[in-house]
């Protein structure tokens, strides 16, 4: 009976578990898990701040997931070594488990730069986990001034979670823009005037420096008061397993596209990760939910025997900010890249195509986000543009733009 | 498995199919009531240009992208029908950012809907294709 173990017990194992099972009803599947909570939706943790899910629901699977998966979970505790020649993982209770095949699905953990001062802040929370949440949510009342270092993904979610649980919100980032990793400065802009007309607060270009209690000293020399502090400047890749046991690594575990990585029987999923991005044909971290479960999955077929690829791993983000939607995926070639720029722009909307050597290789749409997956499968799949009718899929998302052979498949057939 | 087909030739373009959606997941018994002056979120949706017009709606994937990007872990897929479990969506709209046939929408509330089948309604067998004046959507094995 083979023994598969698996570190980390969020999306990316789920996926792994799940393709194990496709192949490998029989075998021990033993899950490794840092937090105490059954598997649950990472990115919903703002939502729940929001009061737009609770605990329950937020589960990511139903309760009885991993009995009728056949799995064991060790809670509470971390995976501190891995040894390649033994197949043993040592955990930091001391306890050693042996393996045949392991998947490494440790996701990432917040980066916090070495702030002087941060120690004397009494409420300081970063904002990954489920916990980090509940503290959060104990900590903040009405009253509440909250500062949040870092306009990304994850901060400006934080602060939309926050908002009406709180008296004031300042976002601050060294950036000059919102988002920074997935728009250019006139999208932000949009999103910008959105944020502030929901009142929050913006200070770009500025981050703090030094703290002192409740008091943040600006780049800028501004001071900002606060009640409680969020750290969100950004998350590394938790590779330093990979790495101690003699792996390849760079931001993340690297990874082919099986998931295998350099050592014998170890595979990786999920944002510990750096896998190839298609869109661009280079190695990236994606750290996002939909390629931890797809990069998961593989892994779980591979392990049980399968010979499974994913190769069609992009960046891809659907976010939203009172009630403005937000999406994004691949990469931007534009003149200055060898790419040529498709863009529409609207009252509070955009949309910008990029092309690149006769295919898509990504989009921003704000505002107006229709049917958008249309725009990520042909970026996913190559799709060679001279196959379809860009000039309308430029205007508008459809099908209508494909051949009517390929329209047969798609709406005549079993897909 | 019998989905939902449609024979581009044959439609007509009459919308009817959005209509008999919306009526059919209203839970309202008259269907002036139901979709009179009101704005409505059918599951279905008729695109083209104005040579050629045919029904969309969920493919009902064997392999689907939605189930695997969902961050909400809100859609399953129960005995070959792709579902989504409304109490659990948050409205993020990732299942519109991956889907390759345009195929979920937000429905009134802003929770997203989908084609089921007709499976969770009392229709009983899909309102699109029982209304459907020209045969041009069908609901069979192929």
């Amino acid at each position: 009976m083979a023994n598969y173990v698996i570190i980390g017990n969020g999306v990316a194992a789920v996926g792994c578990i799940e393709g194990i099972r496709e192949k490998d009803t029989e075998g021990k599947i033993t899950v490794i898990s840092e937090e105490s909570h059954k598997v649950y939706c990472r990115p919903l943790i703002s939502y729940y701040l929001e009061g737009k899910t609770d605990l329950k629901r937020m589960e990511y699977r139903a309760e009885s997931f991993y009995n009728d998966m056949g799995c064991e979970v060790i809670y509470n505790v971390t995976a501190d070594k891995i040894d390649e020649n033994a197949k043993t993982v040592t955990l930091s209770d001391g306890n050693t488990v042996s393996y045949d095949k392991l998947c490494v699905a440790a996701g990432s953990s917040p980066f916090i730069p070495p702030f002087e001062g941060l120690d004397t802040v009494e409420k300081k929370f970063s904002f990954l986990t489920l916990d980090d949440a509940l503290a959060i949510e104990k900590a903040a009342d009405k009253s509440s001034r909250a500062l949040i270092i870092g306009a990304g993904l994850i901060g400006l979610k934080c602060a939309e979670g926050l908002h009406g649980k709180v008296a004031e919100i300042t976002v601050c980032d060294l950036a000059d823009r919102v988002l920074s990793s997935i728009l250019d400065n006139d999208c932000a802009k949009i999103v910008e005037t959105h944020l502030k007309n929901n009142g929050i607060n913006l200070k770009l270009s500025d981050s703090a420096v030094k703290f002192d209690r409740n008091t943040a000293f600006m780049k800028s020399g501004d001071k900002i008061e606060f009640d409680l502090l969020v750290l969100a400047v950004g998350v590394r890749a938790n590779s330093g397993l990979v790495k101690d046991a003699g792996g390849e690594v760079n931001r993340g575990i690297i990874i082919n596209t099986r998931m295998e990585t350099s050592l014998e029987s170890v595979y990786a999923a999920g944002d510990c990760t750096e896998g190839e991005d298609v869109s661009c044909g280079e190695k990236r971290v994606l750290a996002l939910l939909p390629n931890a479960y797809m990069q998961g999955h593989c892994a779980g077929l591979n392990m049980s025997g399968g010979n499974e690829v994913f190769d069609k791993a992009i960046p891809m983000n659907s976010i939203g900010f009172f009630g403005l939607h937000i999406m994004t995926a691949g990469s931007y070639y534009d003149e200055s890249k060898g790419g040529t720029l498709y863009e529409e722009k609207g009252d509070g909307t955009i949309k910008r195509l990029y092309t690149k050597d006769g295919l898509l290789t990504g989009f921003i749409l704000i505002g107006n986000t229709e049917r958008a997956g249309i725009y990520t499968s042909l970026i996913r799949e190559k799709t060679p543009l001279s196959s379809v009718n860009f000039e309308l899929l430029q205007k508008i998302s459809s099908t209508a733009a494909f051949s009517q052979e390929n329209r047969r498949k798609k709406f005549g057939g079993v897909v | 498995m019998k989905r939902i087909y449609v024979n581009e030739e044959w439609c007509l373009g009459c919308h009817l199919c959005e209509y008999n959606c919306a009526f059919a997941n209203s839970g309202i018994s008259d269907m002036a009531k139901a979709l009179k002056g009101k704005p409505i979120f059918p599951r279905i949706h008729v695109e083209g240009d104005e040579r050629i017009t045919y029904a969309v709606s969920c493919r009902h994937c064997t392999d689907p992208i939605c189930v695997k990007s969902c961050i909400a872990g809100a859609i399953s897929k129960q005995d070959g029908v792709v579902k989504i479990d409304k109490d659990k969506c948050v409205g993020c709209l990732t299942c519109v950012l991956v889907c390759p046939y345009g195929a979920l929408a937000p429905g009134e509330n802003g929770t997203m809907q989908k084609c089921e089948l007709c499976t969770q309604n009392s229709c009983g067998e899909p309102a699109c294709v029982k209304g459907c004046p020209n045969r041009a959507i069908v609901f069979e094995e192929r």
